[in-house]
């Protein structure tokens, strides 16, 4: 047999209603845009789970690394004014 | 300060019900049970198309063949939800699909049995996609995140599956004597193979240590197949179905069933390649397999073809 290819993964992100967030649904094997919209679309949304497909070729997709988890993701404690109630209102404010 | 990459913080993590993806720390022998896992669940999936296939083009009914094409499509869908998971793990579609057809990898030994007729089809919606479902509503909680995330998404389409099944065996059970007769040769035939399904007991079973450790299964083999069991018994009685075991009964204290030893020589007999159907099963994926490389042939091309356009109008 000759070389065997099984395409390229692509990831495949699903919007459920207009307005809402588009949402990682997982991955499909395309060997171009095409394909990969209609793998998307046939692998994912056969029972109206969405309205709109983003599809992108998995080797462009960076996830951050885990053990960076402490810096990137630092809660910021120390810097309670970012967050309103650190504000000190005076006495009968209303409506802020 | 703790170290992110020792098997006591993996654990620890494990144990306060976190979730692991792709790119965290994990032991290698969790990598390598969840591959082998996860595989051989993508590949039961599309080995489990071949039985069920085998009946479109016979199927009695407009009706019954839509549902039929349906639900075969579904399980093609599952097989590369999984796929798609095990690969997150580092391995490629390419050298999972190389170790079924190598016999490397297993998959689920109920598909090596035939689906002889239409009655077949009923029994194995009911039975075993009933017995599937039990194991995948518990894998749901799986401690790996792209495995559980593709569990949450096949149990929200497998429950059709099951109740197709149930309603062809309702059908036949009101229908004349012969169907009758057929239901209940296909219940007979099914029903053990099912509760093989879930695995040797758990004292003989060689990974679910670990994998109960790990959170990987969230439930053993035993549990599982009782809570199978548990439900199905009262499904068959309700339409006149009768269970080919003649100790079932169930015990009032617990609220469960107890059945006949299971026959362990078949599991392992069909685990090893003998069931009635391995060779042919297997011989089907590698001929469609080979028969469509053209075709992933054609479509790299075009691509290629394409992407030198590209490269010129630039």
């Amino acid at each position: 047999m000759s070389t065997d290819t099984q395409f390229d993964p692509w990831e495949v992100f699903i919007q459920s209603k207009s307005g809402l967030p588009y949402i990682h649904a997982g991955r499909i094997h395309a060997s171009d845009i095409k394909m990969a919209m209609q793998n998307a679309r046939d692998t994912y949304t056969r029972r109206s789970e969405g309205t709109s497909i983003w599809v992108v070729p998995s080797k462009y997709i960076n996830a951050s690394n885990p053990d960076d988890n402490d810096m990137l993701f630092d809660p910021s404690n120390d810097k309670i004014y970012r967050h309103p109630t650190f504000y000190v209102m005076p006495e009968g404010a209303k409506n802020i | 300060m703790h170290n992110e990459h020792s098997e006591t913080h993996f654990q620890s993590r494990i144990d306060n019900g976190e979730h692991i993806e792709a790119k965290d720390y994990m032991p290698e022998n969790y990598r390598k049970h969840l591959i082998r896992q996860i595989s051989q669940h993508a590949h039961s999936e599309v080995i489990g198309m071949q039985p069920e296939g085998n009946w479109i083009t016979r199927a009695p009914s407009l009706r019954s063949k839509q549902i039929l094409l349906a639900k075969i499509q579904d399980e093609g869908g599952h097989g590369l939800y999984l796929y798609s998971a095990a690969e997150t793990l580092g391995v490629s579609r390419a050298e999972l699909i190389k170790n079924l057809q190598s016999g490397k990898a297993k998959y689920s030994s109920i598909f090596n049995y035939p689906a002889l007729n239409w009655a077949d089809i009923g029994a194995i919606g009911w039975l075993v996609d009933g017995a599937a479902i039990v194991n995948q509503v518990s894998l749901q909680r799986t401690s790996y995140g792209p495995y559980s995330r593709a569990m949450v998404r096949i149990c929200k389409e497998e429950s059709f599956h099951q109740r197709q099944g149930y309603e062809i065996m309702a059908k036949m059970m009101k229908g004349t004597k012969e169907q009758q007769a057929m239901a209940q040769d296909a219940m007979n035939r099914w029903w053990w193979p099912a509760l093989m399904m879930f695995g040797p007991h758990d004292t003989d079973s060689p990974h679910s240590s670990d994998a109960v450790k790990w959170k990987i299964k969230r439930e053993t083999n035993d549990e599982l197949r009782q809570k199978f069991i548990d439900k199905t018994i009262p499904q068959a009685e309700l339409i006149g179905l009768k269970v080919p075991d003649e100790n079932i009964k169930l015990n009032e204290k617990t609220g469960h069933y107890t059945i006949s030893e299971i026959n362990w020589d078949e599991f392992y007999r069909v685990i090893a390649g003998h069931g009635p159907c391995n060779k042919q099963r297997l011989d089907h994926h590698i001929k469609y397999h080979e028969e469509g490389a053209w075709v992933r042939e054609a479509a790299e091309a075009h691509k290629h073809k394409h992407l030198e356009k590209e490269l010129l109008t630039i």
